[in-house]
């Protein structure tokens, strides 16, 4: 180890755990903060504003639990949640493969950036009420809906990591005979992970946004949306509130259960 | 270890950028033409910018695009690049690093702690190549370089940007590797001191020749290249112009 004195290195930071203990909990106190302030501030609105308008805490977890012991909250959740499941697969894929396409083709990027542009800007209920127009307002049309919404997101992002495809590594696979197998697994799939996480992370959030307007625009007899759709009809504002903070909560446990993990995961050999 | 091996051969009659953009077409390389005996270690020097770079991509096969040849010898030769920059992959360890350099299964990957014990970096070898130091980072691209035991061996500029130190004890650690296991190598860089350190042959280029301007061999043992005054006197002889 003649070299390891002369260069003076002792310790070397080994692979660090993903989130350390004492920074997570942090983060749990100043979550738990925030939150109980909101929650009183809701109730002090709710008390000035009377329950029929903006009901307290208290009224719509009332109404939560009425609707889960009846099980209908499980079913309606269960379905949206499937729905999102659909559109969110559908979107990643294909709006991955068309980014992945044009990235990685100059030409190809030159012609279809102003249909990316377009699609982007396109408002989600004028894609929602064409589909139904053209394809009826099946559960299948429900999905493309929302896939359709999603998809320029990611394929921007995909476009963006496609784009920044290191050479340098390229070529140094090359020289040590990767192959294709070898350099897919170690070398492009690694630059493209931060990307994909990036763009399911925001993809989430818009997807299940949009599902609850197609579910509510589509007359669809069950799901999140339909409820909170015919809640609105009757002027129920604690069903609307039930129904939100339900879905709210399990897209969150989505988020911090999955999504963060495996973007902290594909960064974790960042500095 | 193999036979003595076949020379490596290099014939460019051109190698043409074309014009881009405000820039005009611009021939960085003429009539270069040269062969490297098996296990010399040939160091081609000169200026930034001189068409050395373009010059090592050539003889890589990693630049195509060029009227000429290059005669590896027959078969196909292991060739190994190491470059500029250490080009390590940032989301593999050090030692992930090292195996992926060979194919699966292969045996010299039973070698690789001893590769990182003699370069010092068998500490390193589950850390993430960003979360250590450039030196060390170039010696795992060492490593990595001789862990393939190539046949021939390209280095461009490996030991640039680093601080003297450092840069001089890569340097006897590569001399130390080389006389191991002599393998042929075509070391490019602008530092003339190192190329009178590590070479048994110079070939230098001056800038705007586009080809080699002078050949000559260094008349140093190992144990010569180690002493500073002995190198510097070479250099001298060998850089007239310093």
């Amino acid at each position: 180890m003649a070299h390891a004195s002369t260069h003076g290195f002792s310790t070397v930071p080994a692979r660090k755990p993903v989130v350390a203990p004492d920074a997570l909990a942090g983060r749990l106190g100043w979550t738990v903060l925030s939150l109980s302030v909101f929650i009183a501030l809701w109730a002090l609105a709710a008390l000035w504003e009377g329950d029929r308008h903006l009901p307290g805490p208290s009224a719509v977890l009332g109404v939560l639990a009425g609707e889960a012991a009846s099980g209908a909250l499980w079913s309606h959740l269960a379905i949206t949640l499937a729905r999102v499941t659909a559109a969110f697969t559908l979107a990643m894929v294909i709006g991955a493969a068309i980014g992945l396409a044009v990235g990685a083709n100059r030409i190809a990027d030159k012609f279809f950036d102003s249909w990316i542009i377009l699609l982007l800007n396109l408002p989600a209920l004028v894609i929602i009420a064409l589909c139904y127009v053209w394809w009826g307002t099946t559960e299948a049309t429900a999905i493309t809906a929302v896939a359709i919404n999603k998809i320029p997101n990611v394929a921007v992002q995909m476009r963006e990591g496609a784009r920044s495809l290191s050479k340098d590594l390229a070529e140094m696979a090359h020289m040590y005979g990767f192959g294709r197998w070898k350099t897919l697994r170690h070398v492009t799939i690694p630059q493209l992970a931060p990307f994909w996480a990036a763009a399911a992370r925001s993809g989430l959030a818009l997807v299940w946004k949009i599902v609850l307007v197609v579910e509510a625009l589509g007359g669809h007899p069950t799901g999140v949306g339909h409820q909170i759709h015919t809640a609105f009809g009757n002027f129920d504002v604690p069903m609307i509130l039930a129904y939100a903070l339900a879905f709210i909560v399990v897209i969150q446990a989505v988020e911090i259960g999955v999504l963060q993990p495996v973007q902290a995961r594909v960064n974790r050999w960042r500095r | 270890m193999a036979p003595l091996g076949h020379p490596l051969g290099v014939r460019i009659k051109r190698k043409t950028f074309p014009a881009v953009g405000g820039h005009d077409e611009n021939t960085v390389l003429r009539d270069v033409a040269f062969t490297v005996e098996p296990r010399s270690f040939v160091v081609l020097t000169g200026p930034s910018g001189c068409g050395k770079s373009t010059l090592l991509n050539i003889v890589a096969g990693l630049d195509k695009d060029f009227e000429g040849s290059i005669d590896l010898g027959p078969g196909t030769p292991r060739v190994t690049f190491i470059f500029q920059t250490p080009r390590l992959l940032p989301w593999r360890t050090v030692r992930e690093n090292l195996e992926l350099a060979l194919p699966a299964g292969d045996p010299r990957a039973q070698g690789i702690p001893d590769m990182l014990e003699r370069v010092g970096l068998s500490a390193a070898a589950e850390a993430f190549p960003e979360r250590i130091s450039l030196g060390m980072q170039r010696r795992a691209a060492l490593a990595r370089g001789f862990l393939t035991e190539p046949e021939i061996l390209l280095m461009d500029e490996p030991f640039v940007s680093l601080d003297d130190p450092t840069a001089q004890g890569l340097r006897e650690l590569l001399i130390d590797l080389w006389t191991r296991r002599p393998t042929t190598v075509l070391f490019i860089t602008h530092d003339r001191t190192e190329s009178v350190m590590l070479g048994t042959r110079i070939l230098r280029m001056m800038p705007g020749s586009a080809s080699i301007v002078e050949d000559e061999a260094v008349r140093l043992s190992p144990a010569e290249r180690k002493d500073r005054d002995k190198v510097a006197a070479e250099q001298k002889r060998i850089f007239k112009d310093t």
